[in-house]
């Protein structure tokens, strides 16, 4: 593959490994990760994914098994490893959005929120009242999305086929949205360091009304289908039980924190694009089992509606996106008016701004949990280092604990209570 | 396809050779392979799914083993990482098989020029259909699948013959 | 009852006080503090984040890597080429802190933190793998996302992006000649 990396870096080239080849390992490896009894042959060792319908992706998972109850579970990941962070490197930031939306691909917005309030931080940007309440209805309903697509997989998983066509039947209606704003039904690209990219268009209110007042109907459906059934509650109940204090120590965030009983949401506990002014609650989670991770995903459907409907009411005028000429350009309209609008579009779309050559953290809450930019820049128009945290590595990383001394098949109900996405997790 | 020899009377006669009438068949009831990769699967999962409905081409049966499916839709980037085990699932497959190459990542690598992404699944396995956009719309996507009946109804069966041999 | 709360501490003076030779230096950037320490003690300065009542440090957000590499030489103004921040957060308080230590270019190789919080685990792989930083102690150094037989950390500076030229129309003979297409 020498073409696919300049003659002089060949060295760099992994002449023996590009990944093209299947790389072998031996059981020898795996000592001390295993329990001896595999190495001796008593237990079995068995390979689940890449390619498994119910890893949620190309998770692969290192099963042993003593009989159907799983001794250890190794998770391997890095079959969807991007390289983004490492491309945004070489990406001004106005460009660089458009990567961050393929991280976590089931909310592409809470990516693009991350990634523009570190750059914000980094530069000292302040963004208009009205783009923080549009971003809180993009962020909500990019929420719900997420979630829809989690609860029709996750009983997908476990054979419950029917609300998998109507969490997508309603997920639908989101990505119509979106696509009223951004022209895209998935990447839109639709925040921008600064605001968000265009105003709300003139339907869009209105299609939003419409879709809150069915949607309480259809969350309604699901819990009917799933909540109460004798069959959901056998296979999720006692099942992947995670302590409270376990879960902080291994890093889980999010729901699945939450299902543990911990209360801790970054909207609440560290307000971001005025999420204080709306009255919402968090809801918490009793035994930490798959069971509990679940209802509380459906409780915060129904939050996440909640702030919309606060948030619909409370849109302010002004403008949707900062007026500071350093860092946003100017709207096209002022193009042909004034001088100075057309060095700032130029000087925006060929160099981008520059940014201080310092580090910051930003955390939010995505709908997987806390999703951390860490943003360092290096003086100049380009970062020198983006790193993205992201709640999927911490709970893949988790998984083995949680899977220990459950039979195989609850192994899927534990993936997909953990509600992981391998772009997420790989970047 | 065949003629309905309506001179016939109304007798309801079709005519037609072997192998269109194979390959009509065939275009009703293409089994894809479960393989989803990146956002492009989500896509996917949604022309699955209740508004764009597959199964009104006979593509609503996802097959998760490869040896039962003729068709397998590389939805996302493929990475280093994974290419050997997509290889090895393409070779599993049973000919005659279909590649739909959907999604600019999975086509020529889409926005990641980069180390860990393979530009084009082209370079690991041989490709029938190309879908573009990022990702592309279930319309986008159906199309895709039109273009592919397309391409097997003009097929004969002397070209299934050595599509399993190394050329 | 009542659970009596410890009133939140200044991390700095408490370090200060209880590992003088640790701290190096603090820096604030937009109300973001930042704890330079030496490798050697950055255990014992975690365990002193996390277990003192009043700082309360008790989640690991992150172990984010960075490398000041630049390619005319120096690294920046920064005193060594790689450095790691352990982002923690205290949920008692609600405050975040950076903790961050600066490592040579020719051996980057600190204490694992897994003994600290299980979280470290897939972090400190994480950046091993990508960064090249070593980190002893820790219970199974392997790659977690590149191959396990991949050379080279690819989120180095120095590490080339990877390159391949774009096919359009008007180079598609001169790109078709190399490019491996694959067989059936
Ligand atoms: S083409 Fe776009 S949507 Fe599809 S996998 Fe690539 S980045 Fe994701």
């Amino acid at each position: 593959m020498s073409f696919i990396v300049p003659e002089k870096d060949r060295s760099l080239t992994p002449g023996s490994g590009d990944g093209l080849e299947s790389w072998v390992g031996s059981v020898e490896e795996l000592r001390g990760l295993v329990s001896d009894r595999a190495l001796t042959g008593e237990t079995l060792l068995l390979n689940m994914g890449p390619h498994h319908p119910s890893t949620h992706g190309v998770l692969r998972l290192l099963l042993e098994l003593d009989g159907e109850e799983v001794v250890t579970c190794l998770p391997d990941i890095g079959f969807l490893h991007t390289g983004i962070e490492k491309n945004i490197e070489s990406k001004t930031y106005e460009k660089a959005v458009t990567l961050t939306d393929r991280m976590d691909y089931l909310s592409p917005m809470s990516n693009n929120m991350v990634f523009c309030s570190a750059v914000e931080k980094l530069v000292g940007l302040d963004v208009p009242p009205r783009a923080q309440v549009i971003r809180v209805i993009c962020l909500e309903l990019s929420r719900i999305a997420s979630h829809l697509v989690w609860l029709g997989t996750h009983a997908l998983d476990m054979g419950a086929m029917s609300v998998f066509l109507y969490c997508f039947r309603e997920r639908e209606k989101i990505l119509d949205m979106f696509e009223m704003l951004s022209g895209q039904r998935m990447m839109g690209s639709y925040f921008r360091p600064g605001g968000v990219w265009r105003d709300l268009p003139a339907d869009f209110l209105p299609t939003l009304e419409a879709f809150l007042d069915d949607f309480p109907r259809r969350v309604d459906d699901y819990e009917k289908l799933l909540t109460n059934n004798p069959l959901w509650i056998d296979r999720t109940q006692g099942i992947g039980i995670v302590e409270p204090e376990e879960a902080l120590a291994l890093g889980m965030t999010g729901p699945t924190l939450r299902g543990s009983g911990v209360n801790w949401d970054i909207r609440k506990a560290m307000p971001y694009s005025g999420y204080d002014q709306y009255d919402f609650d968090v809801p918490l989670g009793e035994h930490g089992d798959v069971y509990d991770r679940f209802y509380v995903r459906i409780l915060e459907l129904r939050e996440s509606m909640r702030i919309i409907r606060q948030a619909m009411k409370a849109i302010p005028g002004g403008p949707f996106r900062s007026e500071n000429r350093k860092f946003v350009p100017p709207p096209r309209a002022e193009l042909g008016r004034s001088m100075e609008a057309v060095i700032h579009h130029f000087k925006l779309w060929t160099e981008g701004f520059s940014v201080p050559d310092e580090e910051v953290y930003v955390a939010i809450e995505s709908p997987r949990g806390e999703i951390g930019c860490y943003l360092h820049g290096t003086g100049g128009n380009k970062p020198r280092r983006v790193r993205f945290k992201t709640p999927s590595f911490m709970h893949i990383s988790a998984l083995g604990k949680l899977c220990q001394g459950h039979m195989i098949a609850d192994v899927v109900a534990i993936i997909g209570s953990v509600d992981i996405v391998l772009g997420d997790s790989d970047r | 396809m065949g003629v309905v020899s309506s001179k016939l009377g109304n007798l309801g006669v079709v005519t037609t050779t072997l192998e269109t009438a194979v390959n009509w068949a065939r275009t009703g009831a293409v089994w894809p392979l479960l393989f989803g990769l990146a956002c492009c699967a989500i896509e996917m999962m949604a022309t699955q799914a209740s508004d764009y409905d597959l199964s009104r081409f006979g593509m609503e049966l996802n097959r998760a083993s490869p040896r039962q499916s003729d068709l397998i839709i590389v939805a996302g980037r493929v990475t280093r990482k994974m290419a050997p085990v997509l290889r090895q699932l393409y070779d599993q497959m049973a000919s005659p098989k279909y590649v739909i190459s959907m999604g600019d990542c999975a086509s020529c690598g889409g926005v990641y020029n980069n180390y860990a992404i393979v530009q084009g699944v082209d370079e690991i396995i041989p490709v029938d259909v190309y879908v573009a956009g990022c990702p592309p719309r279930p319309e986008q996507l159906i199309h895709g699948i039109i273009t592919l009946h397309e391409k097997m109804r003009g097929e004969r069966f002397t070209q299934w013959i050595g599509k399993d041999q190394p050329a | 009852m009542s659970i009596k709360i410890a009133k939140a501490a200044d991390p700095v003076e408490s370090l200060r006080a209880a590992l003088p030779d640790a701290l190096l230096d603090t820096k604030t950037f937009r109300d973001e503090l930042t704890l330079i320490v030496k490798p050697e003690s950055i255990i014992s300065v975690l365990r002193h984040l996390r277990d003192t009542p009043g700082l309360l440090y008790n989640f690991l957000s992150d172990i984010s890597p960075v490398d000041y590499y630049n390619p005319q030489g120096g690294y920046d103004g920064r005193p060594e080429r790689f450095a790691l921040s352990y982002h923690l957060y205290s949920m008692l308080y609600n405050r975040r802190i950076r903790v961050k230590v600066f490592l040579p270019e020719d051996d980057p190789r600190l204490p694992s933190a897994t003994s600290v919080w299980p979280a470290a685990n897939w972090l400190e792989r994480e950046a091993y793998d990508m960064m090249g930083i070593v980190f002893d102690g820790h219970p199974d150094l392997r790659r977690v996302l590149m191959p396990q037989d991949w050379n080279g950390h690819p989120h180095r500076r120095d590490y080339p992006l990877g390159y391949e030229q774009p096919m359009f129309s008007f180079n598609v003979e001169e790109i078709a000649k190399h490019k491996p297409f694959a067989k059936e």
